[in-house]
Protein backbone atom coordinates (compact mmCIF):
# COMPACT_ATOMS: atom_id res chain seq x y z
CA UNK A 1 0.00 0.00 0.00
CA UNK A 2 1.34 3.34 -0.69
CA UNK A 3 0.30 6.26 2.04
CA UNK A 4 1.21 9.59 0.92
CA UNK A 5 2.68 12.06 2.64
CA UNK A 6 1.74 13.98 5.22
CA UNK A 7 3.12 17.04 6.52
CA UNK A 8 3.38 18.62 10.04
CA UNK A 9 3.43 22.64 9.26
CA UNK A 10 2.32 24.05 12.44
CA UNK A 11 3.11 23.70 16.21
CA UNK A 12 1.87 25.33 19.20
CA UNK A 13 2.59 24.39 22.82
CA UNK A 14 1.99 25.98 26.33
CA UNK A 15 4.80 26.23 28.91
CA UNK A 16 3.92 23.28 31.59
CA UNK A 17 2.64 23.98 34.58
CA UNK A 18 0.84 22.64 37.71
CA UNK A 19 -1.95 25.45 37.54
CA UNK A 20 -2.81 27.87 35.11
CA UNK A 21 -5.52 30.34 37.44
CA UNK A 22 -5.18 33.05 34.47
CA UNK A 23 -6.85 30.83 31.73
CA UNK A 24 -9.95 28.48 31.92
CA UNK A 25 -10.14 25.26 30.11
CA UNK A 26 -11.22 26.49 26.30
CA UNK A 27 -8.90 29.56 26.77
CA UNK A 28 -5.82 27.03 26.86
CA UNK A 29 -7.12 25.22 24.20
CA UNK A 30 -7.31 28.31 22.37
CA UNK A 31 -3.83 29.12 23.48
CA UNK A 32 -1.82 26.79 21.58
CA UNK A 33 -4.10 26.77 18.67
CA UNK A 34 -3.12 30.05 18.28
CA UNK A 35 0.45 29.31 18.62
CA UNK A 36 -0.25 27.02 16.19
CA UNK A 37 -2.00 28.49 13.71
CA UNK A 38 0.51 31.64 13.59
CA UNK A 39 3.44 28.98 13.19
CA UNK A 40 2.19 27.80 9.88
CA UNK A 41 0.53 31.35 8.83
CA UNK A 42 -2.67 29.69 8.21
CA UNK A 43 -6.30 31.46 8.69
CA UNK A 44 -9.30 29.03 10.39
CA UNK A 45 -10.73 29.25 6.97
CA UNK A 46 -8.32 26.97 5.53
CA UNK A 47 -8.85 24.50 8.66
CA UNK A 48 -11.31 21.38 6.88
CA UNK A 49 -11.41 19.23 10.29
CA UNK A 50 -10.49 19.29 13.52
CA UNK A 51 -9.87 16.45 15.54
CA UNK A 52 -10.08 17.00 19.23
CA UNK A 53 -7.86 15.51 22.57
CA UNK A 54 -9.71 15.18 25.29
CA UNK A 55 -8.77 12.09 27.58
CA UNK A 56 -11.21 10.79 30.55
CA UNK A 57 -13.85 13.76 31.38
CA UNK A 58 -13.38 13.38 34.85
CA UNK A 59 -9.65 14.71 34.95
CA UNK A 60 -11.10 17.62 33.47
CA UNK A 61 -14.45 17.48 35.76
CA UNK A 62 -16.29 18.50 32.42
CA UNK A 63 -18.28 16.02 30.61
CA UNK A 64 -17.36 16.16 27.06
CA UNK A 65 -15.46 19.24 27.31
CA UNK A 66 -14.78 18.90 23.60
CA UNK A 67 -18.10 20.63 23.61
CA UNK A 68 -16.88 23.30 25.57
CA UNK A 69 -13.84 23.45 23.35
CA UNK A 70 -15.19 23.65 19.81
CA UNK A 71 -15.24 27.42 19.41
CA UNK A 72 -11.74 27.63 21.05
CA UNK A 73 -10.22 25.59 18.03
CA UNK A 74 -12.79 27.27 15.22
CA UNK A 75 -14.72 23.92 14.08
CA UNK A 76 -18.22 25.72 13.63
CA UNK A 77 -19.28 23.76 10.54
CA UNK A 78 -16.35 21.86 10.52
CA UNK A 79 -15.84 18.02 10.18
CA UNK A 80 -15.08 17.61 14.15
CA UNK A 81 -14.20 14.74 16.09
CA UNK A 82 -13.05 13.92 19.93
CA UNK A 83 -10.78 11.54 20.50
CA UNK A 84 -10.10 9.36 23.57
CA UNK A 85 -7.41 6.65 24.43
CA UNK A 86 -5.60 7.62 28.08
CA UNK A 87 -2.69 8.26 27.58
CA UNK A 88 -2.30 8.17 24.30
CA UNK A 89 -4.93 10.65 23.19
CA UNK A 90 -2.36 12.69 21.60
CA UNK A 91 -0.83 10.44 19.25
CA UNK A 92 -4.00 8.98 18.36
CA UNK A 93 -5.35 12.32 17.27
CA UNK A 94 -2.50 12.78 15.36
CA UNK A 95 -3.15 9.91 13.99
CA UNK A 96 -6.44 10.81 13.10
CA UNK A 97 -5.64 14.09 11.52
CA UNK A 98 -3.25 12.06 9.59
CA UNK A 99 -5.65 9.67 8.55
CA UNK A 100 -8.46 12.06 7.34
CA UNK A 101 -5.49 13.96 4.89
CA UNK A 102 -3.67 10.53 3.87
CA UNK A 103 -7.18 9.84 2.69
CA UNK A 104 -7.75 12.46 0.52
CA UNK A 105 -10.87 13.57 2.46
CA UNK A 106 -9.22 17.11 3.16
CA UNK A 107 -5.88 18.85 2.67
CA UNK A 108 -5.70 20.82 6.08
CA UNK A 109 -6.04 19.38 9.74
CA UNK A 110 -6.00 20.75 12.89
CA UNK A 111 -5.40 18.36 16.46
CA UNK A 112 -5.26 20.21 19.13
CA UNK A 113 -6.30 19.97 22.63
CA UNK A 114 -5.77 20.68 26.35
CA UNK A 115 -5.85 19.35 30.09
CA UNK A 116 -5.65 20.91 33.35
CA UNK A 117 -4.70 17.72 35.77
CA UNK A 118 -3.95 20.21 38.71
CA UNK A 119 -7.46 21.10 38.83
CA UNK A 120 -8.79 17.56 39.84
CA UNK A 121 -6.98 17.19 42.93
CA UNK A 122 -5.69 13.49 42.79
CA UNK A 123 -5.73 11.72 39.20
CA UNK A 124 -4.94 8.44 41.00
CA UNK A 125 -8.63 8.44 42.49
CA UNK A 126 -10.09 8.89 38.60
CA UNK A 127 -7.50 6.72 36.68
CA UNK A 128 -8.70 3.87 39.37
CA UNK A 129 -11.81 4.16 37.57
CA UNK A 130 -10.38 2.79 34.27
CA UNK A 131 -10.58 -0.44 36.04
CA UNK A 132 -13.65 -2.84 35.61
CA UNK A 133 -15.88 -2.02 38.49
CA UNK A 134 -16.58 -6.10 38.80
CA UNK A 135 -12.89 -7.48 39.24
CA UNK A 136 -10.04 -5.15 39.69
CA UNK A 137 -11.42 -1.67 40.86
CA UNK A 138 -12.09 -2.43 44.44
CA UNK A 139 -8.31 -2.98 44.55
CA UNK A 140 -6.61 0.28 44.80
CA UNK A 141 -5.13 0.20 41.12
CA UNK A 142 -4.46 3.23 39.61
CA UNK A 143 -1.53 3.78 36.81
CA UNK A 144 1.18 4.24 39.29
CA UNK A 145 -0.21 0.79 41.22
CA UNK A 146 0.11 -0.85 37.91
CA UNK A 147 2.98 0.50 36.70
CA UNK A 148 5.11 -0.01 40.01
CA UNK A 149 3.88 -3.86 38.96
CA UNK A 150 5.51 -3.61 35.85
CA UNK A 151 8.74 -2.63 37.30
CA UNK A 152 8.76 -5.11 39.64
CA UNK A 153 8.38 -7.74 36.82
CA UNK A 154 10.84 -5.83 34.72
CA UNK A 155 13.66 -6.02 37.91
CA UNK A 156 12.66 -9.69 38.39
CA UNK A 157 13.00 -10.57 34.77
CA UNK A 158 16.15 -8.09 33.28
CA UNK A 159 17.80 -7.22 37.00
CA UNK A 160 16.81 -3.65 36.95
CA UNK A 161 17.88 -1.71 40.03
CA UNK A 162 16.29 1.21 42.27
CA UNK A 163 19.57 3.24 40.56
CA UNK A 164 18.82 2.22 37.31
CA UNK A 165 15.50 3.87 37.54
CA UNK A 166 16.49 7.48 39.33
CA UNK A 167 19.27 7.61 36.35
CA UNK A 168 16.08 7.78 34.22
CA UNK A 169 15.11 10.49 36.32
CA UNK A 170 18.26 12.69 36.44
CA UNK A 171 18.53 12.27 32.71
CA UNK A 172 15.03 13.49 32.33
CA UNK A 173 15.43 16.55 34.25
CA UNK A 174 18.79 17.19 33.10
CA UNK A 175 17.21 17.20 29.94
CA UNK A 176 14.28 19.69 30.78
CA UNK A 177 16.35 22.34 32.37
CA UNK A 178 16.77 23.21 28.36
CA UNK A 179 13.53 22.73 27.56
CA UNK A 180 11.82 26.21 28.32
CA UNK A 181 8.43 23.99 27.77
CA UNK A 182 8.76 21.23 30.45
CA UNK A 183 6.89 21.30 33.94
CA UNK A 184 9.98 20.26 36.22
CA UNK A 185 13.41 22.00 35.10
CA UNK A 186 14.75 21.21 37.91
CA UNK A 187 17.83 19.03 37.89
CA UNK A 188 18.40 15.94 40.58
CA UNK A 189 20.71 13.57 41.82
CA UNK A 190 20.64 10.02 41.87
CA UNK A 191 21.06 10.35 45.67
CA UNK A 192 17.87 12.86 45.87
CA UNK A 193 15.65 10.29 43.88
CA UNK A 194 16.19 7.49 46.46
CA UNK A 195 15.75 10.18 48.81
CA UNK A 196 12.12 10.97 47.77
CA UNK A 197 9.53 9.58 49.71
CA UNK A 198 8.34 5.96 48.44
CA UNK A 199 4.30 6.52 46.97
CA UNK A 200 4.01 2.82 45.68
CA UNK A 201 7.29 0.21 45.83
CA UNK A 202 9.61 0.39 43.81
CA UNK A 203 8.50 3.58 42.32
CA UNK A 204 9.09 6.78 44.45
CA UNK A 205 8.11 10.53 44.13
CA UNK A 206 10.99 11.46 41.79
CA UNK A 207 10.09 8.55 39.58
CA UNK A 208 6.43 9.82 39.15
CA UNK A 209 5.69 12.39 36.31
CA UNK A 210 4.04 15.65 37.53
CA UNK A 211 0.16 16.46 37.16
CA UNK A 212 0.71 19.60 34.63
CA UNK A 213 -1.56 22.27 33.18
CA UNK A 214 -1.22 23.05 29.50
CA UNK A 215 -2.13 22.66 25.86
CA UNK A 216 -0.70 21.11 22.43
CA UNK A 217 -2.06 22.01 19.00
CA UNK A 218 -0.60 20.79 15.42
CA UNK A 219 -1.67 21.16 12.10
CA UNK A 220 -1.25 18.34 9.20
CA UNK A 221 -1.44 18.81 5.77
CA UNK A 222 -1.33 17.19 1.96
CA UNK A 223 1.99 17.27 0.34
CA UNK A 224 -0.09 19.05 -2.68
CA UNK A 225 -1.48 21.51 -0.53
CA UNK A 226 1.96 22.05 1.30
CA UNK A 227 4.27 22.34 -2.15
CA UNK A 228 1.40 24.58 -3.77
CA UNK A 229 0.91 27.22 -0.69
CA UNK A 230 4.88 26.87 -0.42
CA UNK A 231 4.59 26.09 3.08
CA UNK A 232 7.67 25.02 5.38
CA UNK A 233 6.88 21.27 6.69
CA UNK A 234 8.48 18.28 8.26
CA UNK A 235 6.45 14.76 7.20
CA UNK A 236 4.92 11.86 9.30
CA UNK A 237 6.30 8.91 6.93
CA UNK A 238 5.00 5.89 9.86
CA UNK A 239 2.11 5.52 11.62
CA UNK A 240 1.36 2.59 13.67
CA UNK A 241 -1.23 1.48 16.69
CA UNK A 242 -1.59 -1.56 18.71
CA UNK A 243 -3.19 -3.37 21.83
CA UNK A 244 -2.99 -5.64 24.10
CA UNK A 245 -5.63 -7.94 26.03
CA UNK A 246 -7.77 -6.32 29.00
CA UNK A 247 -6.49 -8.01 32.16
CA UNK A 248 -3.52 -7.38 34.02
CA UNK A 249 -2.99 -11.16 35.37
CA UNK A 250 -2.69 -12.50 31.93
CA UNK A 251 0.41 -11.04 31.20
CA UNK A 252 1.93 -13.19 33.66
CA UNK A 253 1.45 -16.86 35.06
CA UNK A 254 1.41 -19.74 32.42
CA UNK A 255 1.44 -19.23 28.75
CA UNK A 256 0.89 -15.54 28.60
CA UNK A 257 1.03 -13.97 25.35
CA UNK A 258 2.88 -10.53 26.31
CA UNK A 259 4.96 -10.06 30.19
CA UNK A 260 3.70 -7.05 31.83
CA UNK A 261 7.07 -6.56 32.40
CA UNK A 262 7.14 -5.42 29.10
CA UNK A 263 5.28 -3.31 26.49
CA UNK A 264 4.86 -5.94 23.53
CA UNK A 265 1.96 -3.74 21.57
CA UNK A 266 4.45 -1.20 21.56
CA UNK A 267 6.69 -2.74 19.67
CA UNK A 268 3.87 -3.53 17.84
CA UNK A 269 3.14 -0.01 16.89
CA UNK A 270 6.31 0.90 16.40
CA UNK A 271 7.13 -2.15 14.04
CA UNK A 272 3.98 -0.92 11.96
CA UNK A 273 5.09 2.63 11.97
CA UNK A 274 8.30 1.83 11.10
CA UNK A 275 6.97 -0.56 7.94
CA UNK A 276 5.23 2.19 6.69
CA UNK A 277 8.38 4.21 6.99
CA UNK A 278 10.69 1.93 5.43
CA UNK A 279 13.02 1.65 8.54
CA UNK A 280 14.20 -1.72 8.84
CA UNK A 281 17.73 -0.68 11.52
CA UNK A 282 16.23 1.74 14.14
CA UNK A 283 19.45 2.25 15.66
CA UNK A 284 21.25 3.31 12.92
CA UNK A 285 18.11 4.92 10.80
CA UNK A 286 16.51 6.72 13.85
CA UNK A 287 18.29 9.89 15.54
CA UNK A 288 16.33 10.66 18.32
CA UNK A 289 12.84 9.37 20.30
CA UNK A 290 10.52 11.08 21.66
CA UNK A 291 8.95 8.21 24.02
CA UNK A 292 5.95 8.33 26.57
CA UNK A 293 6.76 7.35 29.94
CA UNK A 294 5.34 8.80 32.63
CA UNK A 295 7.15 6.75 35.12
CA UNK A 296 11.01 6.11 35.16
CA UNK A 297 11.16 2.41 35.06
CA UNK A 298 8.37 2.79 31.88
CA UNK A 299 11.19 4.48 29.69
CA UNK A 300 13.13 1.12 30.15
CA UNK A 301 10.53 -1.33 28.25
CA UNK A 302 9.77 1.56 26.00
CA UNK A 303 13.71 2.28 24.39
CA UNK A 304 13.35 -1.52 24.43
CA UNK A 305 9.94 -1.43 22.26
CA UNK A 306 11.42 1.60 19.49
CA UNK A 307 14.19 -1.04 19.19
CA UNK A 308 17.23 0.77 20.40
CA UNK A 309 18.02 -1.84 22.78
CA UNK A 310 17.49 -5.24 23.24
CA UNK A 311 15.07 -6.57 25.68
CA UNK A 312 16.30 -5.99 29.16
CA UNK A 313 19.42 -4.03 27.72
CA UNK A 314 18.25 -0.52 28.27
CA UNK A 315 19.50 -0.25 31.60
CA UNK A 316 23.28 -1.20 30.94
CA UNK A 317 23.37 0.87 28.41
CA UNK A 318 21.64 4.01 29.55
CA UNK A 319 24.41 3.61 32.57
CA UNK A 320 26.88 4.24 29.71
CA UNK A 321 25.42 7.43 28.41
CA UNK A 322 23.56 6.03 25.56
CA UNK A 323 20.37 7.69 25.78
CA UNK A 324 21.50 11.06 26.78
CA UNK A 325 20.49 14.31 24.28
CA UNK A 326 24.20 13.99 23.42
CA UNK A 327 24.89 10.38 23.43
CA UNK A 328 24.67 7.84 20.08
CA UNK A 329 20.73 6.89 20.45
CA UNK A 330 18.55 9.88 22.21
CA UNK A 331 15.58 9.46 24.13
CA UNK A 332 13.26 12.21 25.46
CA UNK A 333 15.57 15.47 24.71
CA UNK A 334 12.45 16.87 26.21
CA UNK A 335 12.72 15.71 29.35
CA UNK A 336 10.04 13.73 28.05
CA UNK A 337 6.45 12.65 30.16
CA UNK A 338 8.63 13.06 33.76
CA UNK A 339 9.63 16.64 33.74
CA UNK A 340 5.78 17.53 31.98
CA UNK A 341 2.36 15.55 31.79
CA UNK A 342 -1.12 17.18 30.75
CA UNK A 343 -2.44 13.58 29.78
CA UNK A 344 -4.96 15.20 26.96
CA UNK A 345 -1.69 16.30 25.12
CA UNK A 346 1.06 14.30 26.24
CA UNK A 347 1.19 12.26 23.61
CA UNK A 348 0.75 15.20 21.16
CA UNK A 349 3.61 16.66 22.87
CA UNK A 350 5.48 13.68 21.99
CA UNK A 351 5.19 14.09 18.33
CA UNK A 352 5.49 18.01 18.26
CA UNK A 353 8.86 17.55 19.88
CA UNK A 354 10.23 14.85 17.51
CA UNK A 355 8.82 17.10 14.90
CA UNK A 356 10.50 20.04 16.27
CA UNK A 357 13.90 18.26 16.18
CA UNK A 358 14.09 16.70 12.60
CA UNK A 359 12.60 20.70 11.93
CA UNK A 360 15.98 22.01 13.44
CA UNK A 361 14.11 23.70 16.06
CA UNK A 362 14.53 22.71 19.01
CA UNK A 363 16.98 25.32 20.25
CA UNK A 364 18.83 24.31 23.67
CA UNK A 365 17.15 20.83 23.84
CA UNK A 366 18.36 20.25 19.95
CA UNK A 367 19.60 17.08 19.01
CA UNK A 368 22.40 17.59 16.30
CA UNK A 369 21.86 16.76 12.57
CA UNK A 370 18.83 14.83 13.69
CA UNK A 371 16.32 13.72 10.18
CA UNK A 372 14.46 10.93 11.63
CA UNK A 373 12.77 10.75 14.48
CA UNK A 374 9.85 8.51 16.49
CA UNK A 375 7.37 9.24 19.00
CA UNK A 376 5.09 7.15 20.91
CA UNK A 377 2.04 7.21 23.44
CA UNK A 378 0.59 5.29 25.88
CA UNK A 379 -2.78 4.78 27.09
CA UNK A 380 -4.63 2.48 29.58
CA UNK A 381 -2.97 -0.55 30.97
CA UNK A 382 -1.49 -2.25 27.71
CA UNK A 383 -4.80 -1.34 25.66
CA UNK A 384 -3.66 2.13 23.39
CA UNK A 385 0.11 1.96 22.34
CA UNK A 386 0.89 4.57 19.34
CA UNK A 387 3.98 5.48 17.46
CA UNK A 388 4.41 8.23 14.96
CA UNK A 389 7.76 8.56 12.42
CA UNK A 390 8.50 12.17 11.82
CA UNK A 391 11.04 12.56 8.99
CA UNK A 392 12.71 16.00 7.93
CA UNK B 1 -5.79 40.95 38.78
CA UNK B 2 -7.76 38.62 41.62
CA UNK B 3 -8.31 35.35 40.01
CA UNK B 4 -11.10 33.49 40.60
CA UNK B 5 -11.86 29.62 41.24
CA UNK B 6 -14.86 27.84 41.48
CA UNK B 7 -15.09 24.22 43.41
CA UNK B 8 -17.46 21.02 42.37
CA UNK B 9 -17.33 17.64 43.95
CA UNK B 10 -19.32 15.01 41.94
CA UNK B 11 -20.72 11.80 43.91
CA UNK B 12 -21.99 9.77 41.40
CA UNK B 13 -23.66 6.37 42.49
CA UNK B 14 -23.92 3.57 39.97
CA UNK B 15 -25.17 -0.16 40.46
CA UNK B 16 -23.71 -1.95 38.14
CA UNK B 17 -24.72 -5.69 36.83
CA UNK B 18 -22.16 -8.77 37.18
CA UNK B 19 -23.61 -10.71 34.36
CA UNK B 20 -23.66 -14.36 34.39
CA UNK B 21 -19.90 -15.76 35.13
CA UNK B 22 -18.92 -13.10 37.69
CA UNK B 23 -22.38 -13.72 40.02
CA UNK B 24 -21.56 -17.28 39.83
CA UNK B 25 -17.89 -16.55 40.88
CA UNK B 26 -18.59 -14.03 43.61
CA UNK B 27 -21.53 -16.55 44.88
CA UNK B 28 -19.29 -19.45 45.15
CA UNK B 29 -16.61 -17.06 47.01
CA UNK B 30 -19.74 -16.14 49.76
CA UNK B 31 -21.33 -19.05 49.87
CA UNK B 32 -18.30 -21.85 49.85
CA UNK B 33 -14.80 -19.94 50.05
CA UNK B 34 -14.48 -21.10 46.69
CA UNK B 35 -12.63 -19.75 44.16
CA UNK B 36 -12.99 -20.38 40.30
CA UNK B 37 -11.83 -20.22 36.64
CA UNK B 38 -13.15 -20.98 33.40
CA UNK B 39 -11.29 -23.20 30.99
CA UNK B 40 -10.38 -22.11 27.53
CA UNK B 41 -11.94 -24.50 25.10
CA UNK B 42 -9.92 -24.46 22.35
CA UNK B 43 -6.43 -23.40 24.22
CA UNK B 44 -7.60 -25.56 27.87
CA UNK B 45 -5.75 -22.62 29.41
CA UNK B 46 -7.72 -21.64 33.00
CA UNK B 47 -8.69 -18.18 33.05
CA UNK B 48 -9.10 -16.73 36.75
CA UNK B 49 -10.80 -14.59 37.44
CA UNK B 50 -13.17 -15.83 34.98
CA UNK B 51 -14.65 -15.19 31.74
CA UNK B 52 -17.43 -15.74 29.45
CA UNK B 53 -15.37 -15.97 26.58
CA UNK B 54 -11.42 -16.10 26.07
CA UNK B 55 -8.80 -13.49 25.06
CA UNK B 56 -7.12 -15.62 23.67
CA UNK B 57 -8.67 -17.41 21.72
CA UNK B 58 -12.05 -15.47 21.11
CA UNK B 59 -14.17 -18.93 21.86
CA UNK B 60 -16.73 -18.94 24.32
CA UNK B 61 -15.19 -20.92 28.27
CA UNK B 62 -17.00 -24.03 28.65
CA UNK B 63 -16.57 -25.59 32.10
CA UNK B 64 -15.88 -23.91 35.76
CA UNK B 65 -12.62 -25.16 37.35
CA UNK B 66 -11.49 -24.73 41.02
CA UNK B 67 -8.45 -23.15 41.80
CA UNK B 68 -6.16 -22.28 44.88
CA UNK B 69 -6.23 -22.22 47.72
CA UNK B 70 -2.36 -22.36 47.47
CA UNK B 71 -0.71 -19.98 45.09
CA UNK B 72 2.35 -18.14 43.53
CA UNK B 73 3.29 -14.11 43.80
CA UNK B 74 3.61 -13.25 39.84
CA UNK B 75 3.44 -9.41 41.28
CA UNK B 76 3.03 -7.22 43.80
CA UNK B 77 3.47 -3.60 45.41
CA UNK B 78 3.17 -1.39 48.46
CA UNK B 79 1.83 1.78 48.70
CA UNK B 80 2.62 4.90 51.30
CA UNK B 81 0.96 7.33 49.43
CA UNK B 82 -2.75 8.05 50.43
CA UNK B 83 -4.91 8.78 47.23
CA UNK B 84 -8.06 10.72 47.63
CA UNK B 85 -11.07 8.19 48.17
CA UNK B 86 -8.66 4.79 47.94
CA UNK B 87 -7.51 3.06 51.17
CA UNK B 88 -5.31 4.54 53.65
CA UNK B 89 -1.81 3.56 53.46
CA UNK B 90 0.12 1.64 53.66
CA UNK B 91 -0.99 -1.40 52.01
CA UNK B 92 -0.16 -4.49 49.82
CA UNK B 93 -1.30 -5.79 47.20
CA UNK B 94 -0.74 -7.82 43.48
CA UNK B 95 -1.47 -10.52 41.45
CA UNK B 96 -0.81 -14.38 42.43
CA UNK B 97 -1.05 -17.92 40.18
CA UNK B 98 -4.03 -19.90 42.17
CA UNK B 99 -2.78 -23.52 41.89
CA UNK B 100 -4.90 -24.71 38.85
CA UNK B 101 -5.02 -21.99 37.55
CA UNK B 102 -3.03 -20.17 34.30
CA UNK B 103 -3.57 -16.65 34.26
CA UNK B 104 -3.06 -14.32 37.83
CA UNK B 105 -5.89 -12.69 40.00
CA UNK B 106 -5.62 -9.75 42.27
CA UNK B 107 -6.30 -9.21 45.94
CA UNK B 108 -4.41 -7.49 48.76
CA UNK B 109 -1.72 -9.29 50.92
CA UNK B 110 -1.70 -9.10 54.51
CA UNK B 111 -0.21 -10.00 57.67
CA UNK B 112 2.53 -8.18 56.87
CA UNK B 113 4.81 -5.30 58.81
CA UNK B 114 4.84 -2.85 55.84
CA UNK B 115 7.02 -0.92 57.77
CA UNK B 116 10.37 -0.99 55.53
CA UNK B 117 9.60 -1.23 51.97
CA UNK B 118 12.89 -3.10 51.18
CA UNK B 119 12.41 -5.65 53.35
CA UNK B 120 8.57 -6.37 52.62
CA UNK B 121 9.61 -6.76 49.12
CA UNK B 122 11.71 -9.31 49.48
CA UNK B 123 9.41 -11.35 51.79
CA UNK B 124 6.55 -10.46 48.39
CA UNK B 125 9.35 -11.33 45.69
CA UNK B 126 7.79 -13.22 42.52
CA UNK B 127 7.02 -16.96 43.16
CA UNK B 128 7.00 -16.83 46.83
CA UNK B 129 4.02 -19.06 47.96
CA UNK B 130 1.10 -17.64 49.22
CA UNK B 131 -1.97 -18.83 51.07
CA UNK B 132 -5.95 -17.62 50.23
CA UNK B 133 -7.69 -16.70 52.98
CA UNK B 134 -11.29 -15.69 52.80
CA UNK B 135 -13.50 -13.01 55.39
CA UNK B 136 -15.43 -14.06 57.89
CA UNK B 137 -18.24 -12.21 56.20
CA UNK B 138 -18.24 -12.55 52.76
CA UNK B 139 -19.76 -10.11 50.19
CA UNK B 140 -19.94 -11.48 47.05
CA UNK B 141 -16.94 -9.39 46.52
CA UNK B 142 -12.99 -8.84 45.54
CA UNK B 143 -12.44 -8.29 49.05
CA UNK B 144 -13.77 -11.18 50.51
CA UNK B 145 -10.79 -12.72 50.19
CA UNK B 146 -6.83 -11.93 50.48
CA UNK B 147 -3.22 -13.72 50.42
CA UNK B 148 -0.87 -14.48 53.16
CA UNK B 149 2.43 -16.03 53.02
CA UNK B 150 2.54 -19.32 54.32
Amino acid sequence: MNIPRVGIIGIGQSHFKARRQDKNYPELVREAVTLAMNDCKLSFDDIEAVVYSLAPDALLGIGNAERLGVDAVGARNKRFMRINTGGSTGISSVAAAHSHIASGVCDVVLAAGADKVGECGDSQTILNKIWDPIYERPLPLGTITMLAMSAVRYAYKYGMTEEDMARIVVKSRNAAVLNPYAHLRTPTTIDDVMKSRMISWPIKLFDCCPQSTGGCAMVLASEDYIRKNKLEAVWITGVGHSTESYYIGDRMGIGYAADHADAHALSEAVQRAYKMAGITDPIKQIDVAEMYSPFSNTEFHAIEAAGLAKLGESPALLKEGYFTHDGPRPVNPSGGVLCANAIAVTAMVRVAEAALQVWGRADAHQVKNAKRAVASGNGGDHQFFGAVVVES
Amino acid sequence: MELMTRTEKWNITYNHALGETASWFFAQIRDNQQIYGRRDAKTKRVLVPPRPFSDESLEPTNEWVPVGPEGTIECFTIVYEAFNNLPDPPYAFGYVLLKGADTAIGGYFKGLDLSDGAVVAKQLAIGTKVMTHFAKDRQGDSLDFWFELV
